[in-house]
């Protein structure tokens, strides 16, 4: 393997390992950016969407089972965020020391649940035929390089969702509305803005988009009951580095999680990246407080 | 009238008391409490709710034969949940609360050592069922699974034999992967191999691109791996994705055995190879009635592995330790268990050493598309355990007092 190929080839793991990073973080950046809302559930939602993905998979066979996977992954979360909202986040806006804890009840109260259904024991998601193998190169300066398909199809999953939500909040009513409510909250309500409803809608797709998170992770992981403890704390430090309430910011941020990763790995060991990443982003939030992209809050007040 | 019935209601109460106390230590006199201590949650749960099984129906079948010492065996299944400091405090809740004679159970290393101090400060007995890496020697553990010299280093020696002389080590980042690692390479470097890389992964770990990328600018013979939990069904779909064949690039693995193969959907792992001191394939005559017991107790799909057969045959060294000691004591038990002699059990004959570890036969194996094991090669006779393995840990030597 050439050094081209090398570099090329951690570039393409660190795009892979950022894209799953940011489908997670994206519904964490509407519900804690946008929303101030700490959803410690929220890894739970991506472990619901494998589980989901593992269901359809078993109902619906041959090579189209795994769009309806990801479609089932997407709905069923989304509609499970919804239920978590008007129960329990709906009441507890503003408070969100409150909302972690009840959250993180819930991420308890959902991962025992997993493990009553499902066993203990990791579920898979067989990636259908279509998917397996890989770009390879044979010759040339890329020489050795392979990208694995399941890969490149992750990152193009992320990079339709990323573009369906930009448009949903750039170009559609209820996108308006939820950068209304973002902005000033009472005064977006005294226009006539639904605000619990946006609120509810912009809850469900984060959860929504988290699921197809687990879809998308099933084909290169096993889904178990503590998945999503796994990428939490990584979903909120790509979000934190971001900046809240930034897309934007977000996707940035999880390219330079996944790329530094990467890069990181190659010259040290996993862990050892783990804690170089760590370190960077503590120095990092010391001189941008507000991370990559600074959006305007609701809260100007204060800011 | 009053008092009449006051004292009558005083009566009755003591004497439900005296009813109470006596039927308790009636029932106290027929039972025994014993520990069975493994992750039933969390990542290791793919490897150890198995184990927990065949240490429940070895103590069935014990029960079934009249108990030990006219005793009845009551298990006091605990959670591990794969976490050191749960397997710590359940191991105290046991012997303090449960007030159990011994415990069976552990798997990762680091649960053992999180679980040690807890033995020896309580002066109870743990028998700890899998292979681990030495450079340890408890007299309040029993180590029935295989040490360094009965299972890495046959191994290396098979490979080395195959002309597989450029080795990478792979792990997860905790005690028994480091530690076997530094054995392993202490022995590839004595024997003229070499050393293509040393990668660990956190335990639980899915993301593996910039190792198989290593692996691949490495270009080894043999992968050894050390990999525990389902981080395996990670490393394995991301070594296929990566176009790596088993035929190009064999792995062999030490924590894959039939249970994870057939979790794990045995056409990811088939080709590969693992060496372990039992497979469900031995054809010996206590292995088939152990093979058709447990699957008449948890169903003929069930699969069989050297963990559980550990799991099982602790539990029958242990009934018999306590006949031939003639008490419950810990340390009578354990002086006991390494006087026993050889007993016929699923992995052939069995003896504890001095040590407290057992002598045991080395297999190396392939992974059959059934997710079977065939064996391709197997030590000469049982091998004398050796927990501290002379080229890594110079001048130590296992003396239990």
């Amino acid at each position: 393997m050439g050094h081209f190929a090398i570099v090329a080839g951690q570039i393409f793991n660190g795009f892979s390992v950022g894209s799953i990073l940011l489908l997670i973080a994206l519904g964490l950046a509407l519900s804690f950016g946008l929303m101030n809302v700490i959803n410690m559930a929220h890894g739970e939602m991506l472990m619901v969407g494998g589980y989901l993905s593992y269901l359809a998979c078993k109902i619906v066979h041959g090579p189209m089972s795994l769009l309806f996977a990801f479609l089932f992954a997407f709905v069923g979360s989304a509609l499970l965020g919804a239920l978590l909202e008007v129960t329990i986040i709906r009441w507890l806006y503003g408070r969100p020391l409150d909302t972690l804890l009840a959250t993180w009840g819930v991420s308890l109260i959902l991962q025992q649940g997993a493990r009553s259904l499902f066993g203990p024991i990791g579920v898979e998601v067989v990636a259908p035929a279509w998917l397996d193998g890989a770009v390879s190169f044979n010759h040339g300066f890329l020489a050795g390089l392979s990208m694995p398909y399941v890969r490149i199809f992750i990152i193009v999953v992320t990079v339709v969702v990323l573009g369906l939500l930009t448009l949903f909040i750039a170009r559609t009513r209820w996108g308006l509305y939820l950068r209304a409510v973002h902005q000033d909250r009472e005064m977006a309500q005294a226009l006539g803005v639904n605000t619990k409803l946006v609120d509810l809608l912009v809850f469900s797709v984060g959860t929504g988009v988290a699921g197809l998170a687990g879809a998308a992770l099933a084909l290169i992981a096993p889904v178990t009951p503590t998945v999503g403890q796994n990428y939490i704390v990584y979903a909120f430090l790509v979000v934190i580095v971001g900046g809240l309430g930034s897309l934007f910011g977000t996707t940035l941020a999880a390219l330079f999680v996944g790329l530094i990763s990467s890069a990181v790995q190659m010259f040290t060991s996993v862990s050892l990246a783990d804690v170089f990443l760590l370190v960077l982003v503590i120095v990092f939030i010391q001189f941008r407080p507000r991370g990559i992209i600074f959006a305007r809050s609701r809260n100007m007040k204060e800011a | 009238m009053n008092q009449m019935l006051n004292r009558f209601k005083q009566l009755a109460f003591v004497g439900c008391c005296t009813l109470l106390i006596s039927v308790s230590c009636y029932a106290q006199d027929q039972t025994v409490k014993v520990g069975v201590l493994h992750s039933l949650s969390g990542t290791m749960a793919i490897s150890e709710d198995t184990v927990k099984n065949s240490t429940l129906l070895a103590i069935d079948q014990v029960n079934a034969s009249g108990g030990v010492l006219g005793k009845k065996i009551v298990p006091v299944i605990e959670d591990g949940s794969s976490d050191p400091a749960i397997f710590s405090q359940k191991a105290q809740k046991l012997i303090q609360e449960d007030k159990v004679v011994t415990v069976f159970g552990g798997w990762t290393s680091a649960s053992r050592k999180a679980m040690l101090p807890v033995f020896e400060r309580f002066h109870s007995l743990l028998w700890y069922p899998v292979q681990f890496e030495g450079n340890e020697c408890s007299s309040n553990i029993m180590y029935s699974g295989a040490q360094p010299n009965q299972q890495i280093l046959p191994a290396l020696d098979w490979a080395f034999e195959k002309g597989k002389k450029k080795v990478f080590l792979l792990g997860s980042d905790y005690v028994f992967p480091r530690t076997a690692n530094l054995i392993l390479k202490k022995h590839i470097l004595k024997n003229g191999g070499v050393v293509a890389g040393e990668e660990y992964v956190p335990l639980g770990g899915t993301d593996f691109s910039a190792i198989i990328t290593k692996i691949k600018i490495a270009k080894p013979d043999v992968v050894f791996s050390t990999v525990n939990g389902d981080s395996n069904v990670s490393f394995f779909k991301q070594l296929t994705a990566a176009g790596i064949t088993q035929t190009q690039l064999p792995v062999m693995s030490f924590s894959i055995a039939e249970q994870e193969a057939k979790a794990m959907g045995p056409s990811l792992v088939n080709g590969s190879y693992t060496a372990w001191n039992y497979f469900q394939s031995l054809s010996n005559v206590k292995n088939k009635e152990f093979i058709a017991a447990y699957k008449a107790k948890y169903g003929k799909d069930a699969v069989l592995d050297d963990p559980m057969v550990h799991g099982y045959i602790d539990v029958l060294i242990w009934a018999a330790a306590v006949k031939k000691a003639g008490s419950f004591d810990p340390n009578a038990v354990r002086k006991a268990a390494t006087q026993l002699g050889s007993i016929a059990s699923p992995l052939g004959d069995i003896k504890f050493a001095e040590n407290q570890s057992l002598y045991q036969t080395a297999y190396v194996g392939q992974l059959q598309p059934d997710g079977q094991i065939k064996v391709l090669w197997q030590s000469k006779g049982a091998l004398h355990p050796d927990p501290y393995d002379a080229l890594a840990f110079p001048g130590k030597t296992c003396v239990v007092k």
